[in-house]
């Protein structure tokens, strides 16, 4: 009986000092939460979470004030990864903070502009170039759709346009989800059908 | 848009399964001939029970179901689960067995290609675990002289159907062990692999009757390879898994061990071999997991037998390499062209 | 080299009807230049070019109607003499169906030649420099598919062992490449002997699949005649892939390329035969790239043949020149069975790329069957010439795990289809890579974007931060200032008399404007 608990104990023992040591000597530096939290954000710094930027927002997940569904830019996307670095459970955005929408460039109509300059002082990251009494135009590989310069704007000449798809960015369909009853026919263009020539093709015959 | 590439795909997982089925028709033939036509009772409750309980999971579930069913992967589950089972199982045990496969193996995890474990054998090894009387009453295979002649037609539907012998027939004298079950009996009466099997109902490679089942499986399974829906590495890794330590026991202790060929042709090991391991979603995928996992199946096969507790261990074997599959496969990943090992 | 030389095999692979009787049976027909020629200014890999005419302009057959831009690029060459009429954009063969930038020429029927590039006959006695100068200034591309810009290709690369040219047309429909090496082989080998030349090495293999007997005769005559030791013809086995550049350096010469590197770095180099004829052409001749042989074929179109079509034809005329279409056309594809692109329409032009036009029956592309789950048989693996598991990247692609993907070495897919072609679930894989992989880069675009956005963030705030102290800082100085003059009623006057002074000079100024 005595033995059976001294040697339980002794267990015990040794395996809680290994584990302490390894502990220690073993121990990982890893970077700030903060600092991976933010680094999976999206950079918006539209506000849509209550906070004051993407940096304070990640600094408040990564005290646990905030939760980590607050990001309708991130989407889904940032959520799940968020849920995946923090070990939280994943859930649906808030909606009261918005909605996840495709990304979107502001443009500003320049025929309606006032040069006011209350959007300049309102973009978070300076994509909008412009002066006093000056035309305003809005640098659309700069700007992040955040939507924080449509409110101040007083004559509503600032609009929302989705980006426009180039070669270079199109991307690839993903096949549809377990296609069970249509087929993908997938016919491609269907050229009209035409009468074959008669005469043979006016051109020159290469050396044989 | 139709996307590259433009040539279709000419084999399809139907007819993968309607191949199989084609290839256990021979040795559905030979159990008839030995044992009655009990298994195609089975057969039949199984596959009615299998595919009902699989149109009815793929309806809950939302899906088309005339699709899913073409696939016929359910009735490959629910055949070879009939041939685990004695040929006078009564139907509800039959049917027990093929919902549990189909609905908790199967459609639970996913449906097709989702399964950890081999339906047929999950639904065999749960019958095996609850109803082991009825699951050890095998009969005496015919024209050998073995047992007063198989029950007929009429006899075994009676017994399918209400699950007692009809009038005038009695299980002592009808049933009669597996060539594994007397090898084992025999042993633990102390008798020697010699004398067990100068007994009548062995043969000369497993039991008189059972290894001609086994030799139709094995055809079968060749028919298989030559139609290349499964590849070699499975069968041969399970029968080299069984047959080396069951070779290296043999020739340390011959009294006590059965030459390699009785292992080989005996029980379900050829059907294991081609049939049941190579099914393709509860196995490994690389070609070096899938010896891992055939010689892991055979080993267990053999380790079973010789010191487990039931006389066949394919069922047990299968479920418990189905568990490392995960592990297997992680493990023997292939190389990549232009990376290193 | 020795006279049946050693081969090794990829893994994988299959076996496929090559589908090219029908187009073989007559020599390559040459195609006049068409009404409009449309050319795109992204025709090669990298950046588009950028033009160096003007609407309105006149310009002659191999005039540079455009230069490269950027690191990667190749000029563009007016494919005949005529005016360019427009420059913007048009369909241009993609999967998207999207236009993009492109030069049209009105032809004026004359096909006047321009004469800015001489012939350099006697290209051995000049160095390498100079003829890759002439074969960037020619614009010469990959013809292989690829069209990555040959210049950067066989520039400044030392310790070669040896020159492949690619003449294994694995594809079914493609024999463009086999037909120019029945009917032009002297190019070819006279490619070859520039390249060997300006590339440094000894040896070259041309390599042409088993079932090209015509083809490997011919070029074995050439060679003949010109009497060249250097060059020899392999037979590889006709198995697809077999003339993927890195399938083919394995199956020659049984060393693998490595993952993040080129051919090179193992002392080997690639080019396609067409390629290497238009090299010869650029060199010997001074012509610029401005045509190439494009199978058309299928049971679409009535006349299936090789034809040498000016870039910039409408594949309107180019099916109209083989009799057009049939009945029985379905489907229209710009390359072959395995990797052709579907084209919304045959208003787009023949570009360098361009090496066969399909025009399929309903029977010859046939619609997908519904899709299965996948059920690990394996095959895909067993068949994928890249030592890939499509399997897993199938399933990682599929849940959004692109990470995982990328683990499995996605990008080292080829997308060559064959796992495809085996799947008995009918998945179709390769749409999954090609999928993981647009959106990965389109991750890693926004990515960087974040970056920026979170760099001009903070550099935003911190200049706002200053801006706030400096306020306060003098806010503070005058305030300061202020205390200091309470009880001086003189030096208040006098800093009250500085502000008036300010502010009448700036009204006077103002007034003076």
């Amino acid at each position: 009986m005595i033995t059976a608990i001294a040697a339980i104990a002794g267990l015990a023992l040794v395996f809680g000092l290994v584990l302490g040591y390894a502990a220690v000597r073993f121990r990982r530096e890893a970077d700030p939460v903060a600092d991976q939290v933010d680094a999976l954000l999206p950079q918006t710094q539209c506000g849509q979470c209550g906070f004051a930027g993407c940096r304070p927002y990640a600094e408040a997940i990564a005290a646990g004030e905030a939760d980590i569904n607050l990001c309708p830019p991130g989407g889904q996307a940032t959520m799940r990864s968020l849920a995946d670095l923090l070990d939280r459970e994943p859930k649906p955005l808030a909606p009261e903070h918005g909605v996840e929408k495709p990304r979107l460039v502001a443009v500003i109509d320049e025929d309606v502009c006032i040069g006011c300059t209350l959007c300049i002082q309102a973009c978070p990251v300076d994509a909008i170039l412009g002066a006093g009494k000056q035309m305003h135009t809005v640098i659309a590989s700069e700007c992040t759709g955040c939507e924080l310069c449509l409110p101040p704007c007083p004559v509503d000449c600032i609009d929302m346009v989705p980006e426009p798809v180039t070669l270079k960015s199109w991307r690839w369909p993903k096949p549809g989800e377990f296609v069970f009853a249509a087929a993908d026919a997938g016919r491609t263009s269907p050229p009209a059908a035409a009468a074959p020539r008669k005469e043979p093709v006016p051109s020159s015959e290469a050396e044989g | 848009m139709a996307a590259p590439p433009h040539l279709r795909p000419t084999t399809t997982v139907t007819r993968v399964m309607g191949d199989v089925l084609l290839a256990l028709l021979p040795a559905t033939v030979a159990w008839v001939w030995y044992f009655g036509p009990g298994v195609l009772f089975n057969m039949a409750v199984a596959a009615a029970v299998a595919v009902g309980c699989e149109a009815g999971c793929v309806a809950l579930r939302g899906r088309d179901v005339r699709h899913q069913l073409a696939d016929l992967s359910a009735l490959v589950t629910a055949v070879l689960l009939a041939f685990c089972l004695p040929p006078l199982t009564p139907w509800w045990i039959t049917a027990t067995g093929a919902a549990f496969a189909i609905v908790f193996a199967k459609q639970l995890y996913g449906g097709l290609g989702f399964n950890p474990f081999n339906p047929a054998m999950a639904g065999y090894v749960v019958l095996l675990v609850s109803f082991p009387e009825e699951l050890t009453r095998w009969l005496a295979p015919a024209g050998f002289d073995l047992a007063p002649a198989t029950p007929g037609i009429l006899d075994t539907l009676h017994v399918t159907v209400t699950g007692s012998l009809p009038e005038g027939l009695r299980w002592d004298a009808l049933a009669g062990a597996t060539p594994l079950d007397g090898l084992r009996t025999g042993l633990s009466q102390m008798r020697t692999v010699g004398e067990i099997r100068a007994a009548a109902p062995f043969g000369s490679l497993g039991g008189r009757g059972w290894e001609w089942i086994s030799n139709w499986v094995a055809i079968g399974g060749c028919y298989l390879l030559w139609r290349r829906v499964i590849r070699w590495h499975i069968p041969v890794a399970m029968l080299l898994g069984l047959a080396v330590p069951a070779t290296f026991w043999w020739l340390l202790d011959p009294g006590l061990h059965p030459p390699p060929t009785f292992h080989l042709f005996s029980g379900a090991t050829m059907l294991c071999a081609f049939f049941i391991a190579t099914d393709p979603v509860s196995a490994a995928t690389s070609s070096v997991g899938r010896l891992v996992y055939g010689a892991g199946i055979g080993f267990l096969v053999f380790v079973i037998r010789s010191w487990g507790g039931y006389p066949d261990g394919v069922g047990f074997a299968v479920l418990l390499m189905n568990m490392a599959v995960p592990a297997i496969d992680q493990f023997t990943r292939p190389r990549t062209y232009g990376h290193a090992g | 080299m020795p006279e049946t030389p050693r081969l090794w095999r990829f893994h994988g692979g299959l076996k496929l009807d090559a589908r090219t009787e029908r187009s073989t049976g007559r020599p390559i027909t040459v195609l006049d230049p068409p009404g409009r020629l449309i050319l795109p200014l992204s025709q090669h890999i990298g950046e588009p070019a950028e033009p160096v005419v003007a609407v309105g302009d006149r310009v002659l057959r191999g005039e540079p109607i455009a230069r490269p831009s950027g690191m990667v690029g190749a000029k563009v060459h007016a494919s005949s003499s005529g005016t360019v009429v427009e420059i913007g954009p048009h369909p241009v063969p993609h999967p998207s169906g999207l236009a993009a930038p492109c030069i049209v020429i009105e032809t004026d029927g004359e096909d006047r030649a321009w004469e800015g590039y001489e012939p350099m006959t006697n290209y051995e006695t000049l160095n390498a420099a100079a003829l890759r100068a002439r074969v960037r200034a020619a614009g010469v591309v990959g013809l292989g598919g690829a069209t990555f810009p040959t210049a950067i290709k066989i520039g400044s690369v030392t310790g070669l062992k040896l020159l492949i040219l690619n003449g294994a047309e694995c594809e079914p429909y493609i024999s463009c490449d086999d037909m120019l090496l029945r009917n032009r082989p002297a190019e070819v080998v006279a490619g070859a002997q520039v390249l060997l030349h300006v590339l440094e090495i000894g040896q070259c293999a041309i390599a042409i699949e088993e079932n090209k007997a015509a083809a490997r005769e011919a070029l074995e005559a050439a060679i003949g005649r010109a009497g060249e030791a250097r060059i020899s013809v392999v037979t590889v086995p006709a198995v697809y892939p077999e003339g993927g550049e890195k399938q083919l350096i394995k199956v020659l010469t049984g060393e693998e390329v490595p993952a993040d590197g080129v051919p090179p770095d193992i002392g080997f180099l690639c080019q396609n035969v067409g390629t290497a004829a238009a090299v010869a052409r650029a060199v010997l001749y001074g012509e610029p790239l401005i045509s190439r042989i494009v199978t058309v074929t299928g049971d679409g179109v009535a006349w299936p043949r090789n034809l040498e079509v000016r870039l910039g034809t409408p594949v309107a005329d180019v099916v109209a020149a083989c009799g057009g279409y049939t009945e029985s056309a379905a489907h229209l594809l710009m390359g072959g069975a395995m990797m052709g692109l579907p084209l919304a329409s045959d208003a787009v032009p023949v570009v360098k790329g361009t090496n066969c036009i399909v025009v399929a029956s309903r029977e010859e592309i046939r619609p997908r069957r519904p899709m299965l789950p996948c059920i690990r048989c394996g095959e895909c693996s067993r068949i994928c010439p890249a030592q890939l598991l499509p399997q897993q990247l199938y399933w990682h692609a599929r849940a959004g795990e692109l990470d995982r993907a990328q683990d499995y070495h996605l990008f080292d897919c080829i997308e060559c289809g064959s796992c495809d072609v085996v799947c008995p679930s009918q998945i179709p894989l390769t749409q999954y890579f090609r999928y993981a992989k647009t959106e990965i880069w389109a991750r890693e675009r926004d990515r960087s974007r974040a970056e920026q956005a979170r760099q001009r963030f903070e550099a935003r705030r911190s200049r706002v931060d200053a801006e706030k102290e400096a306020r306060r800082r003098r806010l503070d100085e005058k305030s300061k200032a202020l205390e200091q003059t309470k009880d001086d009623a003189e030096a208040r006057k006098a800093a009250v008399d500085e502000v008036l002074e300010r502010v009448q000079a700036r009204k006077h100024g103002d007034d003076q404007e």
